[in-house]
């Protein structure tokens, strides 16, 4: 990483050789300086520095949404984000696409004895980053140290509250035939940013991750009350398994366009070199949703107005069922069943 | 990616097909030998487009779908060894051998995915204790790269890095669909890739010998429509050449310093092709000078002091089942297999074809059946 090896918000810079214990987990004297200089100082608000075994919030209004995720990517590092930001961007965007305005978060870290202590300080440094960005406070955490080969470097659990806009969102099994499907930008990039640097296919430039928050878009398509039926982010089985859950849920077939779907050239190309599908491969920072049809410019609109979603397209349309839930038309016109992702052509890349 | 999308071109593609139904005086049949091909063909829905003017034979050209099940166990006994570790391309490990597939033999055994056969001699050299066995497969397009990676083992002396040799050369295979009594093939569409390297002189001699045509071709719709249109015309006017239709790529002596690679390294070697049998000249083994990089030699004994795994499936029930060979042989189109998409899906294939990303029957179920009401899954 360019710059100073030491960050303005943490008091005591990291020796370089520096490195996790067992003992660091184990509750006395290490422990504590671990969270004082290390996960204190990046992550700072009340709520945390109180170092209660719980953290005591204020009351919430209205209903609730809550969501937990854990993270094992492998590498930790990847163009475009790290372990820490998806770990906060993960837990957030679930909240987002629930309608929900996300709040605050917990973070529980399972990290590997003999972990630089340098590579966690870069994590929290990004998890603070990414947690600052999408508007939520880290309230609670826990910390565990295992020995090195019963884990991979690091893992992180994020879990989240958000408080719920209303109206509530019907949610996929209110989509209608006519309906109007839309992306909020180019699809594919996490999982392919992350099988480059993992396989080390030196691609260039390398492909970036499109890790990222969606509150911002989220509610923005919420806010301009076009009749939004459903959103949903699309991580792990990328696009197509959002696609086919929501062909299940409403008991339509959700026919797509190839040519209408948002790809970077650098995607594109991977694909090709690797013989995946766009469609299958996980994004971190796109959302799927589902808007009547006559609202469709509407609701690109309310995307586009954001950073995040400036990319936004239509790339189909709810029709009655047919023999297949999801459908997709080819660049030749013919049509063809696009298939659910069997297991992961790309295992931990979240 | 422009450079693609030329050759996608919606309005070209249309007015091939168009060529390509004018042009035929009755339905034609011609076999596109490639893996490749087969599924660009299904995904650009061309099967269906030239249907009732050019029934297309999908021919034995995936390398996994070809590689015998024995040398599959092999490689799932080697990966169960202590101390050792196969590589592989990522296609062949969910290929079923007689005992379950290389992604079956990772539990309890070391099975590493890589993008090049080099990468294995790297990983080797970093891991003197581990005997490091590349599963070499593939046709003349992967042939040279498992070359090189012999030629870097033997040079940087990586002494515990060996090659489990189960290379297939096109050729003989197509001698021998050409030869079969009562086959319907009028024409050839070659494959691209492996013409790259093998030149498309190399056909001159199998065009004299069985008068048909061999239209060498590439793999996106155009260059298919445009490889089928120059097949369908030399039918029609009967004639019989080698026509270059993938000139991008493809040059009249192939890629020569891949050649001389190959050529240092192997040897031609009859080989048993799954399903179809032995096929005379049908493969290469590693030369005698190479011998010490020979993980058939070098594990000789790994047949007998190794005890398989308990079969997953029982084998004999596969055998009796499954009709890859038919597929395979362009006899059998994969759709009027009574097993498909019910009793043989990717989840649960009972042959290699189901499995691969070039297998025929993967081609059909993938872009036919997927998720629909008629499967299974």
């Amino acid at each position: 990483m360019k710059g100073p090896s030491w960050l303005p918000a943490c008091p005591t810079p990291t020796m370089p050789d520096e490195r996790l214990l067992l003992a660091h987990g184990e509750g006395g004297r290490l422990m504590r300086r671990l969270i004082e200089r290390h996960i204190l100082p990046p992550l700072k608000n009340p709520w945390l520095e109180a170092l209660g075994d719980a953290a005591l919030l204020e009351s919430l209004s209205g209903r609730l949404a809550v969501t937990t995720d854990s993270f094992v990517v492998w590498p930790l590092f990847f163009p475009g984000g790290d372990i820490g930001s998806l770990a906060v961007n993960g837990t957030v965007n679930d909240l987002a696409v629930s309608g929900a305005r996300p709040l605050f978060l917990t973070l529980s870290l399972i990290a590997a004895e003999g972990l630089p202590l340098a590579v966690l300080d870069r994590v929290l440094a990004s998890v603070a980053a990414a947690a600052r960005a999408a508007g939520v406070a880290v309230v609670a955490g826990d910390t565990k140290v295992v020995p090195h080969e019963a884990c991979d470097g690091l893992f992180i659990t994020t879990s989240g509250i958000g408080t719920l806009t209303e109206p509530l969102l019907p949610g996929p099994a209110a989509l209608h035939s006519g309906d109007a499907l839309l992306v909020s930008g180019p699809v594919g990039r996490h999982g392919i940013a992350v099988l480059c640097a993992r396989e080390q296919l030196e691609l260039t430039p390398p492909p970036e991750s499109d890790c990222a928050a969606l509150v911002e878009a989220a509610s923005s398509l919420q806010q301009s009350a076009i009749g939004l039926r459903a959103m949903r982010d699309c991580t792990r089985g990328g696009l197509a398994a959002v696609m086919h859950e929501w062909a299940r849920a409403s008991g339509c077939t959700l026919l797509l366009e190839e040519s209408a779907l948002p790809v970077t050239p650098d995607v594109r190309a991977a694909c090709e070199l690797l013989g995946l599908e766009p469609w299958h491969v996980a994004c971190e920072g796109v959302l799927a949703a589902a808007v009547p049809g006559e609202a469709c410019q509407q609701a690109l609109q309310a995307l586009r107005r954001c950073a995040v979603s400036s990319q936004a397209a239509c790339i189909g349309q709810v029709v009655a069922r047919r023999s297949a839930p999801v459908v997709v038309r080819r660049a030749l016109g013919n049509e063809q069943p696009l298939d659910e992702p069997w297991g992961s052509p790309l295992p931990r890349i979240c | 990616m422009k450079y693609l999308d030329e050759f996608r071109d919606p309005v070209l593609a249309r007015w091939l097909l168009d060529a390509i139904r004018r042009r035929v005086s009755r339905p034609r049949t011609i076999m596109e030998v490639c893996g490749g091909q087969t599924h660009s063909l299904l995904r650009h829905g061309l099967v269906e487009e030239l249907a009732g003017s050019v029934e297309l034979v999908h021919g034995p050209g995936c390398p996994v779908c070809v590689t015998p099940a024995e040398d599959i166990d092999l490689a799932c006994r080697l990966a169960q060894r202590p101390q050792t570790m196969v590589a592989s391309f990522g296609d062949m490990l969910r290929v079923p051998g007689n005992f379950g597939s290389l992604l079956e033999a990772r539990m309890g055994g070391n099975v590493r995915l890589v993008y090049s056969p080099l990468e294995a001699v790297a990983l080797a050299a970093r891991q003197p204790q581990l005997e490091v066995v590349f599963f070499a497969v593939g046709f003349e397009t992967t042939a040279p790269a498992t070359a090189l990676a012999a030629l870097h083992a033997q040079e940087r002396q990586v002494s515990n890095f060996s090659l489990l040799v189960s290379h297939v050369r096109v050729q003989p295979a197509m001698e021998q669909i050409a030869e079969a009594p009562g086959h319907s093939i009028e024409g050839f569409l070659a494959a691209g890739h492996v013409c790259t390297v093998a030149g498309f002189a190399s056909y001159l001699p199998f065009v004299e010998r069985y008068g048909m045509p061999v239209v060498v071709t590439g793999f996106e719709p155009v260059d298919l429509l445009w490889g089928i249109l120059e097949c369908v015309r030399q039918i029609e006017s009967g004639q019989a050449r080698v026509a270059n239709c993938y000139g991008r790529s493809v040059r009249r002596d192939g890629n020569a310093q891949a050649l001389d690679l190959v050529e240092q390294v192997y040897e031609i070697c009859d080989r048993p092709w799954r399903g179809l049998g032995v096929i005379p000249r049908g493969g290469l083994r590693l030369r005698p000078e190479f011998a010490a990089l020979d993980a058939r030699q070098r594990f000789a004994s790994c047949h007998v002091s190794v005890t398989s795994p308990a079969p997953a499936h029982p084998p004999t029930e596969c055998a009796q089942e499954c009709r890859a060979g038919e597929v395979l042989a362009g006899r059998l189109r994969p759709d009027a297999c009574p097993a498909f998409g019910t009793r043989c899906t990717p989840e649960a294939p009972l042959g290699a074809p189901m499995v691969s990303a070039e297998g025929a029957c993967a081609a059909y179920y993938r872009y036919r059946l997927a998720g629909t009401a008629g499967s299974s899954a």
